[in-house]
């Protein structure tokens, strides 16, 4: 096979000649790259949202969990089934064998009916204890001071509050030193977070902090906790530390044979890495249903070369009676198609560069924290797949346009 | 030039098979002008295929300036009819919405060879169109376009001109503007086959070929060549 640019210019005259049917035609392929472009830099987007989030949780965490876990699969406690195995103990078991490990904070959480004055907010209770501030990267106090260690280890009355909880409730008013009553027990606001903003699936706005020995005793009337976190010392391996973390706590319950745990022990590492695989998937699954529309695309590019064939049957006739061999008119008909679909593919990476732009506008002024990410790697698919695309749909009407015998052609009515 | 030996021609369509030519044979050399005659149907324009080398023949020898062309492969005819034969058609057959000038330069496309812009000018000024070379040829008139398609027939500078029906879309004005075109190129010593059933066509060529039912029944020298000056004489 010969190109010859002088082709080319014959082929772009011919399609000039049917400007809006060539564009109708390359609809398929505009709208098949640019949704795989979008989805492709969706998924990006997403998965850095994730990742943002987890450095924002910080990196060098530890999250010890209730119950036991398959391998990859989400620890039971997630599912919201309570478990009462991990208890504040254990925490301190943790904190006293583990020297590789800097702070550990300990949870439980609840709902809370939070009201001051005649005003009431629906929020979220948790229960921490006091170096929840020193574990938990990105949490800053706009005023006032957080729970102390004495506070929560015992039951004090004392509460921080929520950005959007004191909103809620004293408006711009300071909240500090305030009487709030949660679930009808009185506590003295003694803090006030800074706002974060909804960073994704916890909105930590939308939050009342109390002693962890208050919540359990007073409020909830409960002994275990519902998760600890464990902020790595810098510098130190964290698998090592994890493994470190499971053996104090198999001695801590007794437990010989680790396929027996009654607890999960996971780094905030292996967490992204499982988020990772969800979205990957999804994300490799949508782009697939995304390549299908190219498909279809491409038949329809084939549907309109075949009647263009047919309708330049006498066209090819004069060509081939002027000196075409039929591997210049197969050409001819393969680099229309090429061209098709490269411009389709061209129009279809801007316009999906565009939208998937926009997307990440939209999502960022939604107060997430989203990247614009255009992969190559989603360039190079479009690339290929617009190539394979106008080869594979071009090649048969180019074929049976060659085919044509020169008499028979010039006759076609 | 062209020399045809016994030169049979059928066509097998769904198994049915059509004879169209039994045995002819024809000797035409270099500048002469020729037409072929005959009623539809009598294999005039197949003859004319053959020698244009837009079709194969099934039997028989045809020689080409010396050369065996019998059976020869696509590729090669296709060649052949780049380089050696110019095509006139009944229905001109012009690029759609495509300038006068790339009409022209089709064949030129097909040619392998670094084109002279120039050749294409000369060829469209031959035929009287030099101020018509970027009008399109939807624009132009019947006579106008028959032009074009014999400027494209002459820009390879070919040695056989090949003309089937050129008068038979046309008015009897342009028609006769035609055949005086066709004939101009014949006195410069182009050779040119006319296809024709009308007679009055026939008469510009200097010598007759009657074919019938796929044989030549006749071939003769006209003696009553229509050109210039007699037309202007009926005319008057």
């Amino acid at each position: 096979m010969r190109f010859d640019f002088r082709n080319y210019i014959s082929v772009i005259k011919a399609l000039k000649r049917n400007k809006m049917r060539s564009f109708l035609t390359s609809l398929g392929i505009i709208i098949g790259i640019s949704a795989v472009i979008i989805i492709m830099s969706v998924g990006s987007g997403a998965h850095s949202l994730i990742a943002n989030e987890i450095q924002a949780v910080g990196s060098d965490l530890i999250v010890v969990l209730p119950g036991a876990s398959e391998e990859d699969g989400p620890p039971a406690a997630v599912m919201g089934i309570s478990i009462t195995t991990l208890t504040l103990d254990d925490v301190k078991a943790v904190e006293r064998d583990v020297e590789e490990i800097a702070d550990v904070a300990a949870y439980v959480s609840g709902a809370a009916t939070v009201t001051w004055q005649n005003k009431v907010d629906d929020t979220s209770l948790s229960g921490v204890t006091s170096n929840y501030m020193q574990v938990e990267a990105g949490n800053e106090l706009e005023l006032g001071r957080f729970i102390t260690k004495e506070e929560s280890d015992t039951i004090t009355k004392v509460a921080v509050l929520g950005a959007s909880v004191a909103k809620e409730l004293f408006g711009s008013m300071n909240p500090i030193d305030e009487r709030i009553k949660i679930n009808k027990e009185s506590f003295r606001v003694i803090g006030l977070m800074k706002e974060r903003g909804s960073s994704s699936f916890q909105d930590s706005d939308d939050k009342i902090f109390i002693s962890i020995t208050t919540a359990q005793k007073l409020m909830l009337g409960i002994n275990h906790i519902s998760m600890m976190r464990a902020k790595v010392v810098e510098g130190a391996d964290v698998e090592f530390v994890l493994e470190k973390v499971k053996s104090t706590l198999r001695e801590q319950h007794d437990i010989d044979d680790p396929a027996e745990d009654d607890f999960t022990v996971r780094s905030s590492e292996e967490s992204l890495a499982m988020l990772e695989d969800i979205t990957g998937a999804l994300n490799y699954f949508l782009a697939m249903v995304a390549a299908i529309s190219l498909l279809v695309g491409g038949i329809g590019i084939m549907n309109i070369m075949l009647v263009s064939v047919t309708e330049s049957t006498r066209e090819i006739g004069l060509r081939k009676a002027v000196g075409a061999t039929s591997s210049n008119i197969s050409n001819h008909f393969l680099i229309q198609t090429l061209i098709l679909t490269s411009m389709g593919g061209l129009i279809g990476i801007i316009l999906g560069v565009f939208i998937a732009f926009v997307i990440s506008l939209i999502v960022n002024y939604l107060g997430y924290n989203w990247d614009f990410v255009i992969s190559p790697s989603s360039i190079i698919i479009a690339v290929v797949f617009t190539i394979a695309v106008g080869l594979s749909f071009g090649w048969y009407p180019a074929r049976k346009a060659a085919k044509l015998h020169p008499i028979e052609a010039l006759r076609y009515e | 030039m062209i020399e045809l030996k016994g030169i049979h021609k059928e066509f097998v369509n769904d198994e049915v098979v059509t004879k169209v030519l039994h045995g002819v044979d024809l000797k035409i050399e270099k500048g002469e002008s020729i037409a072929i005659m005959g009623p539809s149907g009598s294999g005039k324009s197949t003859l004319m295929h053959i020698l244009g080398f837009l079709d194969t023949l099934s039997k028989g020898t045809y020689h080409f300036d010396n050369k065996d062309v019998s059976s020869l492969d696509d590729d090669t005819l296709a060649q052949y009819r780049n380089k050696k034969v110019g095509f006139v058609f009944q229905s001109f057959n012009l690029l759609p919405k495509t300038s006068v000038w790339d009409n022209v330069r089709l064949p030129l496309l097909y040619s392998n060879q670094k084109v002279d812009p120039k050749v294409i000018d000369e060829a469209i000024k031959s035929v009287g169109l030099e101020h018509r070379k970027e009008h399109l040829s939807n624009q132009l008139s019947g006579g106008e376009k028959q032009r074009v398609a014999i400027a494209r027939a002459l820009v390879n500078k070919p040695d056989i001109i090949f003309a089937d029906e050129p008068t038979g879309n046309l008015d009897s004005k342009s028609g006769i503007q035609i055949m005086e075109i066709l004939q101009k190129l014949s006195n410069m010593g182009k050779t040119v086959i006319l296809v024709t059933h009308e007679t009055a066509t026939a008469k510009y060529a200097k010598r007759i070929v009657k074919v019938k039912d796929g044989r030549i029944v006749s071939d003769e020298i006209n003696k009553v060549i229509t050109d210039g000056r007699t037309l202007n004489g009926n005319l008057k």
